[in-house]
């Protein structure tokens, strides 16, 4: 099944979900809302056969509204197709569901993304930092956060 | 009449422990000898490299990915450089030396990384002299190593478009012997283990995880090939020219600690038949694409040539600047699937590079494996994940 | 090293002075910790493997941090780290060393971000330091020389060593 119909069964099933689909480079991007993400997946999982979610992260577009976007990038082990779906999360409400209930693996990503750009997961079974220390202030990976960290006075010698 | 007490106890693991392989740190809650519960705790090794890459180039980023499996710097090399190249879309202008050389030098981190795995592993479970014997092997890949780029272990030796320089003078003929002598070592290994029956006893159904829980805690590499899933991204979603060459991909049903020492040892004799391939097809010719803003012209241009000297000096103060876009390229390191997910906004630097470390998600899976089995068998299963500190909390 | 034999007493005798018998006994086997922390834990490794072989210097590794002597930095210290690694260099008895394996350790490195520590120097008083990125087995056996040497100048070793005054650190 090629990449386009996917998209088609995917607009089919949630035609007032999908918001923008881009294929660059051979790879598929659908853009969704953020709402029914876990019903989303879960079609993905069962319907589509997507059953490997290689990678879950969260992205800063500053200055952009909305501000993130949270990617999702699965795999069909069968067919070995990959496909990419991202939702867009506001600053505000900086928060989306979790889809640890469709994706095992999603439960250290979703951990993770939290720790490092402070997106929150609701009813993520154990959202705490995992990378940066239980007490650490701030969310390294948004693009306000100095990359010497708020203590220190960036070295001005270079470019970073 | 004895008392049932039924209180557990918390032990801590890590993260200074010999068989933590780095700085992982575990707390176990035991009942008795059994494990009842194992959390995990990472990040002690977290040097921001996600974040640092967004104020380098994306040439300045190379070295920054030898340092995240460093047992397996060129596969972190591999991954990146390919997802760079499809970025720019110059995958298909990659010269065959090139992709060949690649290919070599991918299948020689292959087996440096498996090497210390079965070191560790075996050290890790009491059997001392296979550690001094996988050493003695991996000295040789890291001489190797040392004629192509200078460096032991972090090599930073691929670039955008190709490679920093060629294979040095009789550098083939040596690989050839080294990649020809391996199976014969790899016998050795398996005549001190395999039939040994305290490794057995350690290995054989210890850290069971059936296909679909390896499947939905995102498992990959030869911890999901043992578990009987038949999926080898070098095969299935070839790259860097990987469809010429005729290799198989070990798989097995056991799904146990002893079933994925069993596959990587057979991927290390799959190792060297691919080199010795691609040694077979390795032909004089450039090595660098011809992409003139993308790729530094040789020396000899720079000195002679004015529009050289343009591009050499702008690639350098500069860097190149991909067109806004998102790539997601994976490749199939020792530990399993390494993915750069790698997003441009025009500028010269990466706006947002994720990496997707084998290790972080294969390590989600050891509570699973670990819980409700005896404490010493927690030590065998993290040997027989074969996680790299570097690459989880990058 | 001032190790004599004894003309008055006959030949079953040696003179020496207390503090050299005691730095020889202590640079003759540094017993560093085995702690790994990144990249370099692979260069130590390698060291202390066939090749390179570092038990033939009387360099044997210990898992506990109560036996060992020496403590090798070997990778990048994380600010989430510098807690253990502070709890493991208090159990260690004196006397006890610390060497700085690797640019990371040494200064931080390539890493100049918000999670790591410049350098180990900033809560360790570090004996020496090692440059690389990785650095050779060839170097840490080097630096680990230079330690010894190091060791061998220190003057009231025994004198510090039952209670009488504090080890003089000369130059080597």
């Amino acid at each position: 099944m090629s990449d386009q119909k996917i998209v088609e069964k995917l607009k089919a099933k949630f035609s007032s979900e999908v918001l923008d689909v881009v294929v660059y480079r051979g790879e598929t991007t659908v853009t969704v809302k953020k709402e029914q993400i876990v019903d989303i997946c879960t079609f993905m999982r069962d319907k589509l056969g997507y059953n490997l979610l290689c990678d879950l992260c969260g992205v800063d577009y500053m200055g952009k509204e909305p501000r993130f976007m949270v990617v999702y990038n699965l795999y069909n082990i069968t067919t070995k197709q990959r496909i990419r779906i991202k939702a867009p999360v506001t600053e505000e409400d900086a928060s989306i569901d979790t889809v640890s209930t469709v994706w095992g693996t999603a439960n250290w990503h979703e951990r993770e993304c939290w720790d490092l750009m402070g997106i929150t997961f609701n009813n993520h079974p154990d959202l705490r930092r995992i990378l940066m220390p239980a007490d650490w202030e701030g969310h390294p990976l948004r693009k306000d956060y100095p990359l010497q960290g708020p203590d220190r006075e960036p070295y001005q010698g270079r470019l970073s | 009449m004895a008392v049932n007490n039924t209180e557990t106890m918390t032990i801590n693991m890590g993260p200074q422990h010999p068989s933590t392989h780095g700085v992982l740190q575990l707390i176990l809650e035991l009942d008795g000898e059994i494990v009842v519960k194992a959390t995990p705790h990472i990040g002690f090794l977290h040097r921001g490299i996600e974040k640092l890459s967004e104020h380098r180039t994306y040439h300045q980023t190379i070295p920054l990915t030898d340092r995240l499996d460093y047992l397996a710097p060129m596969s972190n090399n591999l991954g990146y450089v390919l997802a760079v190249e499809k970025l720019l879309g110059m995958t298909d202008e990659i010269p065959e030396r090139v992709q060949r050389i690649r290919v070599i030098m991918a299948e020689l981190t292959r087996l440096k990384s498996h090497l210390v795995w079965l070191a560790c592993h075996a050290l890790d479970i009491g059997a001392m002299t296979v550690f001094l014997y996988c050493f003695r092997e991996r000295e040789n890949i890291t001489d190797i190593y040392e004629k192509v780029s200078g460096a032991r272990m972090t090599s930073n030796y691929f670039r955008v478009g190709g490679l920093s320089a060629d294979l040095p003078d009789g550098l083939e003929q040596e690989i050839r012997t080294f990649a020809e002598s391996m199976p014969a070592h790899i016998e050795e290994y398996e005549g001190l283990l395999t039939g040994n029956r305290i490794w057995q006893k350690r290995t054989i159904g210890v850290g069971k995880i059936s296909a679909e829980a390896a499947i939905d805690i995102g498992i990959t590499g030869p911890a999901l090939r043992a578990s009987g899933v038949d999926w080898d991204l070098r095969r299935d979603n070839p790259y860097s020219g990987y469809e010429d060459y005729d290799f198989e991909v070990p798989v097995r049903e056991g799904c146990d600690t002893f079933d994925r020492y069993k596959v990587r040892l057979d991927e290390m004799r799959q190792a060297s038949r691919i080199i010795l391939q691609a040694l077979d097809k390795l032909k004089p010719g450039p090595i660098l694409a011809d992409c003139p803003k993308i790729v530094l012209p040789n020396k000899q241009d720079v000195v002679n040539n004015i529009e050289s000297l343009i591009h050499h000096f702008k690639i350098v103060t500069e860097g190149f600047k991909p067109e806004p876009g998102e790539i997601y390229q994976s490749v199939e390191a020792p530990k399993g699937e390494l993915g750069f997910y790698l997003i441009s906004d025009g500028s010269s630097h990466p706006f947002r590079m994720k990496i997707r470390p084998p290790s972080f998600v294969n390590l989600q899976g050891l509570p699973q494996m670990v819980e409700g089995r005896l404490l010493a068998d927690v030590i065998a299963v993290i040997g027989t994940l074969d996680i790299v500190l570097g690459e989880i909390d990058r | 090293m001032g190790v004599e034999q004894s003309k008055t007493l006959g030949s079953g005798f040696i003179t020496t002075s207390l503090d050299k018998l005691v730095n020889w006994s202590r640079a003759s086997s540094m017993w560093p910790l085995t702690f790994g922390l990144a990249c370099c834990a692979i260069e130590m490794m390698a060291t202390g493997a066939a090749r390179f072989d570092l038990d033939r210097m009387g360099i044997i590794f210990r898992a506990s941090p109560r036996q060992a002597d020496v403590i090798i930095i070997a990778g990048t210290v994380t600010k989430k780290m510098v807690p253990v690694i502070k709890t493991v260099y208090e159990q260690m008895p004196e006397p006890k060393y610390v060497i700085a394996m690797g640019a990371c350790a040494s200064s931080g490195g390539i890493f100049d971000t918000y999670s790591t520590v410049q350098g180990v120097d900033e809560f360790l008083p570090v004996d020496v330091y090692i440059p690389g990125c990785p650095p050779r087995p060839e170097g840490l056996l080097y630096g680990l020389m230079k330690l010894q040497d190091k060791i061998r100048a220190e003057r009231n070793t025994f004198g510090a060593a039952i209670g009488v005054g504090d080890v003089i650190h000369n130059e080597a």
